[in-house]
Formats: structure tokens, C-alpha cells, sequence
């Protein structure tokens, strides 16, 4: 399979900066009883500073592999990186040992996770577990640290923070609790934040409310932030690139609004065209017919090939690699152009 | 909290009651002649039955008689035995040991226990998970009295290492043995109990927070991970602390061990009701109050439980 120099180069206003974090044809797999099966499949991507990266798909498509392959958390066995290099500041993470990766867990790259309840340890006070990043990477006081994280906790604006450090996660709300999440990862001033679909528990305006927090550290602290998600309204607003993810591999990826407008891959485009919208109320939904591939057998040809209404013979048979298709667009599909082009008809079958 | 606590003391009221009652009355109300043997080979003389029947109401209903009996117990008065020897007094004579034996046997419980647990978590599959796994199951299928008779055969008599019994001088080092054979069981359980529990939370989300925060491993472990999965084991290491103080009778009548379950043996054999039936309400209520005392521990360590 071709690897996809072009979709790691630089965007053209950053060119001859070193970026944040290069991720180069990563692969990771989970050595199961069942099969080995491949998560990540040659994944790349770039962040620059003050950039936010959505990467997006649905379950199963490798995007929080990625982000665990590049924290450094995978579960090991059994999950193994098996290729590619993940460089941070030119730094390649991979290559380190692991006490000298870990020094960057925290304080380089951190990381928010779905479900802030069971991400939380139950049995510490909220403040003390913020408070620990200061305690263990800045050797603070306990008095210090405890001072710090509350000055934190108002950051994220929680309410009565001083009061409520001593609190236990299970007495926030979800909401309340994916701040206390967020002010952990941003306690050390990080320079890339993951948030692995920091909203995907919470229920809709407090959605709004933590993009929005996010949105605002990431400008204040000129953050690299990469967001993971499988909703598509979520991204529109704040992300500045997207890359569609599907089978472990990168499908297509553009900046934000270009996306929107005119998709450059099958995939992408049934994934818009399945978004309920007002002006198509009382029709039809239209979905993605089947369900993603297996992992630990993925088909020849092209992987969404079983699910996409443009497949033709050539499908079956080459993987398409991500290309450029117009400049600063990149798509993994034989027929990229034509999709784009809406100049594509569904095959006959 | 101070609403919990006293809930949970008035439910004791009801258990004492009953189970006193259910004692009692199995006690006295057994068929056959509580006098029998009791004067040699000869039958006791009037005077002496009609002494004990008075003094123990064996004529009044057993309702009635029970009735009395707690009354009795009420004002802190357990009794006498037939020998009229003071039930109050022989009960705090043996405490005291079983009391040690029962920390003894704890100690182990958490010292090995918990550490082959500890061992055998962090390293699934390996030689020493796979030891403990077997050498627990091997603990958990021989019977206790079969334990305490072969290491009392070898380690006390065979190679001397220890006292094979331990006599009227119950000092923590003539305890070591049968504490070891009295916690043998549960020391299997626990070690099993703290390598599932421990395995189980290694794979927590927070566990990966905690990685993802950049913490050393020792900590991760040491903090995160074990403070998490103690709590089921420190639960149970107290519920059974709370069934050792009931006294040992099989433990003790191997090693001699001058403690409570010996002493209750030894009232069943001779049928001395009034020393059972006191030394009975005892271990239901120390039994009772422990458990009470492993709920508040529970809570403590786990602030997600609440005794509001």
C-alpha cells in the first residue's frame, strides 16, 4: 500500500515550520485470541500550533487507537504499534524509553476522555487528582498543588470551586465532571490536547458548553488540539482540518469547510448525507447500508468497497492510497475527482 | 451517619433476641436429663436437682424461663455453670486468646495473602500467578482439621520449628502455628480475592487516566490501581476477623489453644447449657459489632457508598 507522503506535508501558510506533532504511517493491532486484528493501518497526520485536527469516524474505526498509540496508553498486550513514528516537536515518541515518554504524557500531550466518570478515580476528591499533576511533575506542596488546582477548577468555571475540591467525582454532574477532567489535562500548560469525544456522554447544551470551553483554552493557550468524534455537528464550528477515518486507515481529509461543501469520498458523503436536517424534514434518512469490515479480516481492494453505491471493478481489486485531489485536499478513492465533481453514478446492482 | 449508626444497633436487638432464644432453647429443650451423669455413677439426690432446677427455672415454661434468663443477662449477669464456676469470669479468661489468635491469623491473611495476590495480579499468567492459583486451590480443598494435624506433625513435633501446642501459655509465638492453620482458608481466599480484584482495575479507564497524566508506574499501581482494588479484600479480611472472634473449635482443639472455642467445645461435650448459651450471645454480639464496624470501614473507603 502506498504510504501518503503527501498527506503529512505541511499547509502551505506553515510550510518551514517545524509542526507540533507528526503522526507518519502508524499501525497498531490487537493480537486477540480470535485474530489478530489491525486497527490502525498507516495512519498520518499533522498538527501545527493553535491548530484543531477533527479526526472522524464511526466505532471501530481506529480513531482512538490512534490517539492512545500516541499518548502512549495503549493496552499492551494486547495492543502493539507495529510501524510508523509519532514526532512531537521532531522528537519521535516511539523511540524513546518508556520513563523518558512518559516525562511527555501530561506535560507535552494530554489527553480528556469520553466517559469522565469512570476516567476519574472514584476514590480521590476531584482536587487532589488535579492537584497530583503539580504534586508528581513539579514536586509543588500539597498546599500549593491543592491552591493550583482550584485556581484551575474556576478556569473551567466550576462553581464554588474552593468548596467543592474536596468533592468526589461521583457528586459532579457529567457535565461538571468533563471539567474537572479538562482542568487535569490543561494543568501543566500542555502543547497538544487530545479529547477523545469529550462530549459523546453529555447531553446536548452541555455539549455546546464544553466545545466552547475547549474552544476558548485552545485560543487562549495556542493549544494544539485534536478532536475526536463521530459527530459531525460537533466539528463544523471549531475544527480547523478534518480527517475522516475508516478501517484503521485515513480516508479523506480537508479543511473543515470544504468538507462540508463538496466531499471527495463516498464515505464522507454518506456520512453527511445521514446528518437529520430541517429542510429534509418528513423524508427518508438516508445511512450507510452494512456495517464497518471486520479488523481482523479486512478485504482486498478498497475497505469501504462492500458499502459504497459508487464501487466499481477496480475497487475490488487495488486499495486506493490517499492522494491529493485538488490542492490541499486528499482523498483514498479511485474516484475522488468524480466525487467531488458530483459526476459520479451509482453502480448498477 | 450518626442515623446510620444507630438504625443499624437497634437492628441488632431483634438478631440478639432471636438467636439467644433459638440457643436457649435448643439447650434445654433437648430430650433427656440434663442431671444424667452429672453426680458420677450415682443418680444426683433430690436435694441437688431440685437446687438446680431452681436455680437454672428448668420448671417454669421455656418462654418464661428465657425470659428470665435475658433479664439475667440484662443486668450483665451471665450465670453460673453447674460446677458454679462464674460464666462471665471464664469467658473473659478465654477472650483474650482467641482475640490473639484471631489477630494472628489476620496478620497472615493480609501478609501473605494480600501480597501472593499482589504478585499474582500484576503478573497474569506467569509462574507465580500460576502458583498461587494452584497452591490456593490445593489450601482451599483439604479440610482445616487436616492442615493443623499435618503442620502440627511436622513443623511442631518432626522438625521442632515451632510449639505443637500451645497450652495454658498462649504468647504470640506459640500462636504462630495454629494462627497460620486458622487462616490457611481465607488466606487462599484473599489472595484470590486481591488477584482478580487487582487484575480487574489494572484495566480501569481511570487507571489510564492515570498513565495518561504522565504518573510513574509505581504510582499508577501503588495509588490508583490498589487503592481501588483493597476495598473488596479489606471487606472481607474484617467480616472474617468478625467470624474468627467467634473462637476456633476445630483450630484450637488440635493446638490446645485455651480460647473460646475450646471452651464451648468443651460445654457441649459436658452439656453445660448456661456456659453456651452465655458464650453464644458473646460471639453474636461481637460478630454483630464487627460487621457493623466493616460497613463504616466499607464507606470510608469507598466514598461512592454513603450512609446518609
Amino acid at each position: 500500500m502506498a504510504t501518503t507522503e503527501a498527506g503529512i506535508a505541511p499547509r502551505p501558510d506553515q510550510a518551514g515550520l517545524t509542526p507540533l506533532l507528526e503522526v507518519e504511517d502508524l499501525r497498531v493491532e490487537f493480537r486477540t485470541r480470535d485474530g489478530v486484528a489491525k486497527a490502525v493501518n498507516g495512519v498520518s497526520y499533522t498538527l501545527h500550533e493553535g491548530e484543531t485536527l477533527a479526526v472522524l469516524g464511526e466505532s471501530g474505526s481506529g480513531k482512538s487507537v490512534t490517539a492512545q498509540a500516541i499518548m502512549g496508553i495503549l493496552d499492551t498486550p494486547p495492543g502493539f504499534v507495529t510501524g510508523g513514528s509519532v514526532r512531537f516537536r521532531g522528537q519521535d515518541l516511539l523511540a524513546l524509553p518508556d520513563d523518558e515518554r512518559r516525562a511527555y504524557r501530561g506535560r507535552s500531550i494530554a489527553m480528556i476522555f469520553q466517559d469522565a466518570l469512570s476516567a476519574l478515580n472514584p476514590v480521590f476528591p476531584v482536587g487532589w487528582q488535579i492537584a497530583e499533576m503539580y504534586r508528581v511533575h513539579e514536586g509543588m506542596s500539597k498546599k500549593d498543588a491543592k491552591n493550583r488546582a482550584i485556581e484551575l477548577m474556576e478556569q473551567v468555571h466550576i462553581p464554588a470551586a474552593r468548596e467543592r475540591a474536596g468533592d468526589y467525582p461521583h457528586q459532579f454532574s457529567g457535565g461538571m465532571r468533563q471539567r474537572i477532567m479538562i482542568a487535569m489535562a490543561i494543568a501543566l500548560d500542555p502543547d497538544v490536547l487530545i479529547a477523545d469525544e469529550p462530549t459523546t456522554a453529555l447531553d446536548v447544551t452541555v455539549q455546546a458548553q464544553i466545545m466552547q470551553l475547549l474552544a476558548d483554552l485552545q485560543r487562549e493557550r495556542n493549544m494544539g488540539l485534536i478532536l475526536i468524534t463521530h459527530d459531525l455537528g460537533v466539528v463544523a464550528d471549531v475544527a480547523d482540518k478534518i480527517e475522516v477515518m475508516y478501517s484503521g486507515r485515513i480516508m479523506e481529509q480537508a479543511p473543515v469547510h470544504d468538507i462540508y461543501a463538496s466531499p471527495a469520498h463516498p464515505y464522507t458523503k454518506g456520512l453527511l448525507e445521514s446528518i437529520p436536517r430541517v429542510d429534509l424534514k418528513g423524508q427518508e434518512l438516508s445511512a450507510i447500508k452494512g456495517l464497518p469490515p471486520n479488523l481482523t479480516n479486512i478485504p482486498a481492494g478498497c475497505e469501504f468497497r462492500p458499502r459504497c453505491p459508487y464501487a466499481r471493478d477496480i475497487c475490488k481489486e487495488q486499495r486506493p492510497a490517499l492522494a491529493e485531489v485538488v490542492p490541499g485536499r486528499f482523498s483514498a478513492c479511485h474516484f475522488a475527482q468524480e466525487v467531488l465533481d458530483g459526476d459520479i453514478e451509482p453502480a448498477q446492482q | 451517619m450518626g442515623r446510620y449508626v444507630t438504625r443499624r444497633l437497634l437492628q441488632m436487638i431483634p438478631v440478639v433476641i432471636g438467636t439467644t432464644f433459638i440457643i436457649y432453647a435448643l439447650v434445654w429443650a433437648l430430650p433427656g436429663d440434663p442431671f444424667a451423669g452429672r453426680c458420677g455413677a450415682r443418680p444426683c439426690p433430690p436435694a441437688y436437682v431440685q437446687a438446680m432446677t431452681d436455680k437454672y427455672n428448668l420448671d417454669d415454661p421455656l418462654p418464661i424461663a428465657y425470659v428470665k434468663y435475658l433479664g439475667s443477662l440484662l443486668q450483665g449477669d451471665f450465670g453460673e455453670t453447674f460446677q458454679g464456676l462464674s460464666v462471665g469470669e471464664e469467658l473473659l479468661r478465654a477472650y483474650p486468646t482467641t482475640v490473639k489468635l484471631a489477630l494472628v491469623a489476620i496478620a497472615f491473611e493480609i501478609l501473605i495473602g494480600i501480597g501472593a495476590g499482589i504478585l499474582a495480579g500484576l503478573r497474569r499468567g506467569s509462574f507465580i500467578d500460576n502458583l498461587v492459583l494452584v497452591s490456593t486451590l490445593v489450601v482451599v480443598s483439604i479440610p482445616v482439621f487436616v492442615i493443623g494435624s499435618v503442620l502440627q506433625l511436622f513443623l511442631g513435633m518432626r522438625w521442632g520449628i515451632f510449639p505443637a501446642t500451645v497450652g495454658g501459655d498462649a504468647s504470640l509465638y506459640n500462636l504462630i502455628l495454629p494462627g497460620f492453620v486458622l487462616a490457611s482458608l481465607s488466606l487462599a481466599y484473599v489472595a484470590r480475592l486481591t488477584r482478580t480484584s487487582l487484575a480487574e482495575n489494572r484495566r480501569a479507564d481511570y487507571v489510564r487516566t492515570a498513565i495518561a497524566k504522565g504518573l510513574p508506574q509505581r504510582r499508577v499501581i501503588g495509588i490508583h490501581t490498589m487503592r481501588n482494588s483493597l476495598i473488596p479484600v479489606i471487606t472481607f479480611i474484617g467480616a472474617d476477623f468478625g467470624a474468627l472472634l467467634g473462637g476456633a473449635i476445630v483450630t484450637e482443639g488440635i493446638f490446645n489453644v485455651p480460647g473460646v472455642g475450646n471452651l464451648i467445645f468443651r460445654s457441649i461435650t459436658t452439656r453445660d447449657g448456661v456456659m453456651v448459651t452465655g458464650a453464644v450471645t458473646v460471639l453474636v454480639l461481637v460478630f454483630l459489632l464487627v460487621n457493623l464496624l466493616v460497613d463504616l470501614i466499607y464507606g470510608w473507603l469507598d466514598p461512592r457508598i454513603s450512609h446518609g
